[in-house]
């Protein structure tokens, strides 16, 4: 009798706790795939800059960055992208910024172009003689 | 029980009432679709991973952690860097997983290269498999995904990766780990990793789209995935993955 | 360089999840285990010199086994919802199934059990005694106050069932926890078919060894004869169960050794370095030597009685330590390692954090306290009449 009881107990608790969506799709929370799709997005996506930004996506889409996407050197902009004015982009620190990519190193892919920035640029910056949206010079 | 026309009115209202109140109810707290146009049974979900692009610069690390608010010292991808001595072990390092990039590789002399690691989204998901309550799940289409609103926190997950992309979240006390940009890839977007690698090293694929380039790249490839002999059907594929990988 | 961590690890295994707490669960359910399989020597295999401690033994398990789930709930992330294992279990999941396993030992076998051996005792004393202790006696009676010969006979037939029952219960409730371990691929330290039978037999030991030191304990307390005959029992019980799991692990040693696969070469520097002082030092030699070469002496040459006394009352604190020390080896030297095969990381034992030395102390002494009130409450020998047969 102890035995039924407790059992009755349990079942209107899972009845009334188990989230309804539970076992949709499988052993989980349907709910849970909304939940993590609604998660907000950081990243714009190189199309969305390519919207507003014609001059320097022309520049950008001819030289060796065309397949570099912009947030990669100038940061997630989705905030910039929904409201232009109010979020301005700071530019990228170009001391650091090319040197993660180019500086030489062994391990580096061989026909990749990376130098020895230091002896390269003698203490300049970078973009002192590469564009960077089109860098070949 | 006589019911008069105004009875009738009275209680047909009042249904009427509740129903339309039921019903909008029911439009906010029920589960809508991720997005109008996304259906998850037209998408089976992976990545494609070429070592000989990979340079190390550590750009996708450091866009997965602000696209996903990674917590400091955790990591939901990283790259790891190889020098591989003839006869040796070899020299494997990670500098805060590959944050910002890799210090010079002091040895010039050695096979060297660079692997970026993420959750290989497996579909058959040893991390799934021993999930105690169902907080971490392989979705429709072919994500591994953590419902941080159900997981309790125990780490049995995290016990059974073979490949060390989960960790407990210190302030949620919850698992996470990779969710391959789930909030992006159903908008149309590519994950945030793959959107910001500047040699195209990595790039996500969709193996239910026939126009995919996963179907070329893993004909005309010699590919592997990490770990074969786990038998957990990862769904991330290396070109030129070498033997040392582990 | 990160502190603690030498050579190559994924840059998530740094922290190790599973800590002192964890090593402690499975060496309190495996005492429960060992517990209830000593009470079952005399109930199932009819082993009458062990009677002395069959209601001790199950007061025991009963109190190891109420505090087995607090190191897991102090461990959660999310302890408040725990409950999900029981609501939505996950049927793959080994974890989710023992929420079940342990349910069932509790309420069907323990409860059950020790419910029907003290039956006569509990209505005696709901009539003998007054104020709040009448009004517990009374509870614990759950209104059946039948004392005929044809309901004793009845307890007795139910009872004899319920350990029938309860021995494959028991190996099934320890057997769990090593599932737990012993079914991740991913890890090789872990993954071994002879994981489960390890642990059970080394849970086995630990129980026997924990009522044999309880007895002796108990019975100095109270100033009653210790029953010398039962004591060899138990030992020799205990001798021959450890030279069981012994035999188990150098096995699975032994295989190890001998296959050398991959995971080799990185587990046993390992055990050289990290593992050293608590797998060779610890288990190994002070811990299962040292009480077999104690227990075996006793079954080779007779010693006094005094001299058995303090051989066997070391071989069973030892032994407890050393399947303490086990427990620890598989549990955090199964996160020392990296999975790469290529590094190694560190455990640094918190103090007042919650899953911290202070924590694991409370829960050790937890059991031993209410061990303590639950022989108060439920006496398991006559005051004066140690080596009696106690049912009245």
């Amino acid at each position: 009798m102890v035995l039924v009881a407790g059992l009755a107990v349990f079942l209107i608790i899972r009845a009334v706790i188990v989230p309804k969506d539970f076992g949709e799709y499988g052993h989980y929370r349907a709910g849970a795939l909304d939940m993590i799709s609604a998660r907000p997005v950081a990243y714009a996506g190189h199309e969305q800059c390519l919207q507003c930004h014609d001059s320097e996506a022309e520049a950008h889409g001819g030289g060796k960055h065309a397949n570099v996407a912009c947030e990669t050197c100038h940061g997630p902009l989705a905030k910039h992208a929904d409201d232009p004015t109010a979020n301005v982009p700071k530019l990228p620190d170009v001391a650091n910024l090319c040197r993660r990519c180019h500086e030489k190193d062994a391990a580096k892919p061989k026909g990749f172009p990376q130098v020895d920035t230091v002896a390269h640029s003698q203490g300049m910056l970078c973009n002192s003689c590469h564009q960077p949206h089109n860098p070949q010079l | 029980m006589d019911l008069s026309r105004r009875d009738i009115f009275k209680i047909g209202g009042k249904l009427l009432l509740l129903a339309s109140a039921g019903a909008t109810l029911d439009e906010i707290l029920g589960a809508a679709p991720p997005s109008e146009a996304y259906r998850m049974a037209d998408h089976w979900w992976g990545m494609i991973i070429d070592i000989d692009k990979c340079i190390g610069c550590g750009s996708c690390v450091r866009a997965c952690a602000q696209e996903n608010q990674v917590p400091a010292g955790y990591f939901r991808t990283w790259v790891e860097r190889y020098q591989v001595e003839e006869g040796k072990q070899p020299l494997v390092d990670s500098p805060n997983g590959a944050m910002d990039g890799f210090p010079p590789s002091k040895r010039t002399d050695l096979k060297s290269f660079f692997v970026p690691k993420l959750c290989n989204q497996c579909a058959s998901s040893p991390c799934v498999q021993v999930c105690p309550v169902g907080a971490t799940f392989v979705s429709p289409d072919g994500v591994v995904l953590v419902d941080e609103a159900y997981c309790v926190g125990c780490r049995y997950c995290v016990q059974a990766c073979p490949y060390g992309c989960r960790y407990l979240h210190p302030q949620k006390r919850t698992v996470d780990k990779c969710t391959l940009c789930y909030h992006r890839i159903t908008k149309g977007l590519t994950t945030a990793c793959c959107e910001n690698c500047p040699t195209g090293a990595r790039q996500l694929v969709d193996f239910k789209n026939p126009k995919d380039p996963v179907h070329e790249f893993l004909r005309n490839n010699k590919v592997e995935v990490l770990k074969p002999y786990m038998a957990t059907g990862a769904k991330v594929y290396y070109k030129d993955l070498d033997g040392a990988v582990r | 360089m990160l502190p603690g961590v030498n050579g190559y690890i994924y840059p998530n295994e740094v922290e190790l999840q599973w800590g002192l707490l964890i090593v402690l669960y499975p060496y309190i359910t495996g005492l429960v285990a060992g517990a209830f399989i000593l009470a079952s020597l005399e109930r199932v295999f009819k082993v009458e010199a062990v009677r002395p401690t069959y209601r001790l033994a199950l007061l025991t398990a009963l109190s190891f086994l109420l505090v087995a789930p607090l190191p897991l709930q102090l461990h959660l992330g999310h302890p408040e919802r725990s409950i999900e294992m029981y609501l939505t279990p996950h049927r793959s999941s080994a974890m989710a199934m023992f929420g079940f396993v342990y349910l069932w030992y509790l309420m069907v076998v323990l409860l059950l059990e020790i419910w029907l051996e003290y039956r006569a005792d509990i209505v005696r004393l709901a009539q003998t005694t007054s104020g709040w202790q009448r009004l517990v006696y009374k509870l614990l009676t759950l209104g059946s106050e039948n004392m005929s010969p044809e309901a004793r006979r009845l307890d007795d037939k139910v009872s004899y069932i319920v350990t029938v029952i309860g021995i494959p219960s028991a190996f099934l409730l320890h057997g769990y926890v090593g599932f737990i371990f012993g079914s991740i691929k991913a890890n090789p330290w872990w993954s071994t078919p002879l994981m489960p039978i390890v642990f059970l037999f080394s849970a086995m030991v630990s129980g026997i060894a924990a009522v044999l030191a309880l007895y002796m304990a108990f019975m100095k307390v109270k100033n009653m004869p210790i029953d010398m005959s039962c004591l060899d029992t138990i030992a020799k019980y205990l001798f021959y169960t450890f030279v069981i799991d012994f035999s188990l692990e150098m096995l699975d040693l032994l295989h190890r050794t001998y296959e050398a696969d991959e995971s080799f070469r990185t587990l046993d520097f390992m055990v050289h370095t990290r593992l050293w002082g608590s797998q060779v030092i610890l288990q190994i030699c002070v811990g299962t030597l040292l009480p077999l070469a104690l227990l075996a002496a006793n079954q080779l040459w007779r010693f006094s009685e005094s001299r058995r006394k303090a051989m066997y009352l070391a071989a069973s604190l030892l032994t407890m330590m050393g399947i303490f020390a086990m427990r620890w080896n598989v549990v955090i030297g199964g996160q020392l390692f990296s999975k790469s095969f290529l590094g190694y990381t560190t455990y640094k034992v918190g103090f007042a954090a919650r899953e911290g030395l202070l924590s694991a102390l409370g829960l050790m002494a937890l059991p031993f306290l209410i061990v303590v009130v639950l022989v108060k409450l439920l006496p398991p020998w006559e005051e004066g009449k140690a080596s009696e047969n106690v049912v009245g």
